[in-house]
């Protein structure tokens, strides 16, 4: 272990043990239940959490930067809602995706204004977003609308067969992409080194002459794309659009990239950390499934726990 | 000081007018059983948990922490009496129940404060761990039923009346002894210090660490205190939706009363005044007749509006305006 500590760089070991955690549950898993280890199972573990892990993506961007996104949750949940209405009301597909990656980015647009240009904590901005989000699909409709357009339905229920009689949805392969989108943002492009020099230190990167204020309200920008295009991929999932869709998903999708060892602080931490929290978190739901004797609500608890053991090690390793 | 409370007083006299125009009968009270009752006296009793949650979270706030547990804490406080509770009417039971559901609620809080003063845990993430877990705790209490029972003395809590609604009281006392203890020793101004440096406080001779810890427990039992309310007002404890979403509304009305969530500076009045403006803005939306789940559009609104209005750089910009302008 400490051979295999000097070689790989320290700043990779949060993400490795998150890692090595995700083997761990599923090695449990295999151990335990006959028919854990298929691929199938891994398999669902994408398909059940694709718009989580484009959650979590956008939500690296933010925490990276020293700031947080409470309102995801509800974009995602407004987002369900204007697909649904939007395909209701007979409007062509193209133009309901549009709208909805709109909406989503222009909500994402003015909580960064508001925050960068009046100096507003984020917490308190991207809270008033979330009531504003969750208001808003509520005077669309109270009720759930369901989505009966059939392109919508032939793509959300159509199957990508992989080799070995694996099947995964379109969803997974539009996580998977925006994954590697913001991989590439984030570690290949001035935007993405200019969010962990702001998250750093903000007055060395402005003093830098690092375009901080474009990257400040950019990453709410982001974080607004990703949750309305998971909102898109959670009406695919879910097939109707409704208020109380994603209640308390953001705080998954901020334990997600906790868990998968990015720094709240800012300025450290990686969007495949995030991807590997995500399937941490689902492995653990498919467990706790698995078990049929153990209630749902130990899912909380243990994600509880799993944070806090998450947390305690990240202290530990920025005090060293 | 004072002038920073004139807008959250505009806000609430705004949202009060608004009432009278579209319910004239809104500010009617009558006695009825030696009880009040009204729109006003609603207002209150309504108002009475998330106050008294604020109020912990207020202090929480001044030493530049924020408490995101305090709906779980709730709901398990109610979770925890009800259960002990259960069929039995005998007052004593009830208090049993309550002092065991507060007894919990400050170790919960004891919890908190390890992890931020002990530990040294960004508050946001030391107390989303309880606010994740603790819900799953309170369904484990009640082995995810919602547990209704049938006590009188319990009744009282959230749903008796002495003259005014038993709650609100509550409330109220405890905001008279917080401003007391906190105005009238040097415990407020060692609150505030922590807030604005924790380490140099500490280094002044401050016990940084104890009144974090201090102002967790505080924060908790308060939350605890509110989850009985929450809980004896519908006899019954519902481990998910109970205090659901309390938190925001705490932080918004702790914010709204013009304590900044930078630490440092705290206004119980403000508070008082942020948890009515709160929930007038509830029963507003209910009295003109709006699907009640709209009200988070207009609590946005307001929030933004309040924040705006208190921010120094949007307040620069307005009056270099008004220099701006040749007179």
């Amino acid at each position: 272990m400490t051979a295999l500590a000097q070689r790989v760089p320290s700043r990779f070991l949060p993400v490795l043990a998150t890692v090595v955690l995700f083997v761990l549950a599923f090695g449990v898993g295999s151990a335990r239940y006959d028919g854990f280890a298929s691929g199938q199972v891994v398999a669902n573990l994408f398909i059940d959490n694709a718009f989580l892990i484009v959650l979590a993506a956008g939500m690296t961007f933010v925490i990276l930067s020293g700031g947080i996104d409470l309102s995801v949750g509800s974009v995602v949940a407004l987002s369900t809602m204007v697909t649904a209405s939007g395909l209701q009301a007979g409007w062509p597909v193209p133009l309901v995706i549009v709208a909805v990656l709109l909406i989503g980015s222009t909500l994402g647009l003015l909580m960064g204004l508001v925050i960068h240009k009046f100096d507003i904590q984020p917490f308190i901005v991207t809270l008033a977003g979330m009531f504003l989000a969750r208001g808003l699909c509520f005077l669309i409709s109270v009720e759930s609308v369901s989505i009966k357009d059939k392109t919508f339905r032939a793509v959300a229920t159509a199957a990508i067969e992989l080799p070995g009689g694996v099947t995964i949805t379109y969803n997974v392969v539009i996580a998977l992409l925006v994954v590697a989108a913001a991989m590439y943002v984030l570690h290949r492009t001035r935007f993405g080194r200019t969010v962990y020099a702001v998250g750093g230190n903000e007055s060395s990167a402005l003093l830098m002459g690092l375009p901080t204020t474009r990257v400040k309200v950019g990453v709410y920008v982001i974080s607004g794309l990703c949750s309305s295009l998971a909102g898109l991929l959670f009406s695919l999932y879910m097939l109707s659009g409704y208020g109380l869709h994603a209640v308390g998903m953001e705080l998954d999708a901020i334990a997600a990239v906790v868990i998968g060892g990015t720094l709240l602080a800012g300025g450290v931490g990686y969007v495949l950390g995030g991807l590997a929290g995500v399937l941490v978190l689902g492995t653990i739901q498919t467990l706790i499934s698995f078990q049929g004797t153990l209630s749902s609500w130990w899912t909380k608890i243990v994600i509880g726990v799993l944070l806090l053991v998450f947390i305690a090690v990240q202290r530990t390793m920025v005090r060293r | 000081m004072k002038n920073r409370l004139i807008w959250p007083l505009v806000a609430l006299a705004a949202l009060l007018l608004l009432n009278l125009v579209v319910t004239p009968s809104f500010f009617a009270l009558r006695i009825q059983d030696g009880a009040l009752y009204g729109g006003l006296v609603d207002v209150l009793k309504n108002g009475a948990p998330t106050l008294l949650i604020a109020l912990g979270m207020t202090l929480v706030i001044a030493t530049r922490g924020i408490d995101l547990s305090v709906g779980a804490v709730a709901a398990i406080a109610g979770a925890v009496s009800c259960v002990h509770i259960g069929t039995s009417d005998s007052a004593g039971t009830a208090f049993a129940g309550m002092a065991m559901a507060l007894l919990l609620c400050a170790l919960l809080g004891l919890w908190n404060g390890f992890l931020v003063a002990g530990m040294g845990i960004q508050p946001i993430i030391a107390t989303l761990v309880l606010m994740t877990a603790g819900r799953g705790i309170a369904m484990l209490v009640t082995e995810g039923q919602i547990v209704t029972v049938n006590n009188s003395a319990y009744k009282q809590v959230g749903a008796g009346f002495v003259v005014l609604p038993v709650a609100i009281l509550i409330s109220l006392l405890v905001l008279g002894l917080v401003a007391f203890v906190t105005r009238r020793t040097a415990l407020g101004m060692l609150i505030e210090s922590v807030g604005v440096n924790p380490e140099a406080s500490r280094l002044a001779g401050v016990r940084s660490g104890t009144i974090i810890w201090t102002v967790y427990v505080f924060a908790a039992v308060c939350a605890g205190i509110a989850g009985l309310m929450i809980s004896s007002n519908v006899s019954a404890a519902d481990a998910n939706n109970a205090g659901l979403w309390i938190e925001m509304d705490a932080i918004l009305a702790v914010v709204i009363g013009g304590t900044s969530l930078a630490g440092g500076r705290y206004s119980l009045t403000g508070t008082l005044l942020g948890a009515l403006i709160i929930q007038t803005l509830t029963t507003t939306v209910y009295t003109i007749g709006v699907a009640p789940e709209v009200t988070l559009v207009f609590k946005a609104i307001v929030v933004i509006a309040v924040c705006l209005v208190q921010a120094p750089k949007a307040r620069a910009a307005l009056s270099f305006r008004k220099v701006a302008v040749p007179s």
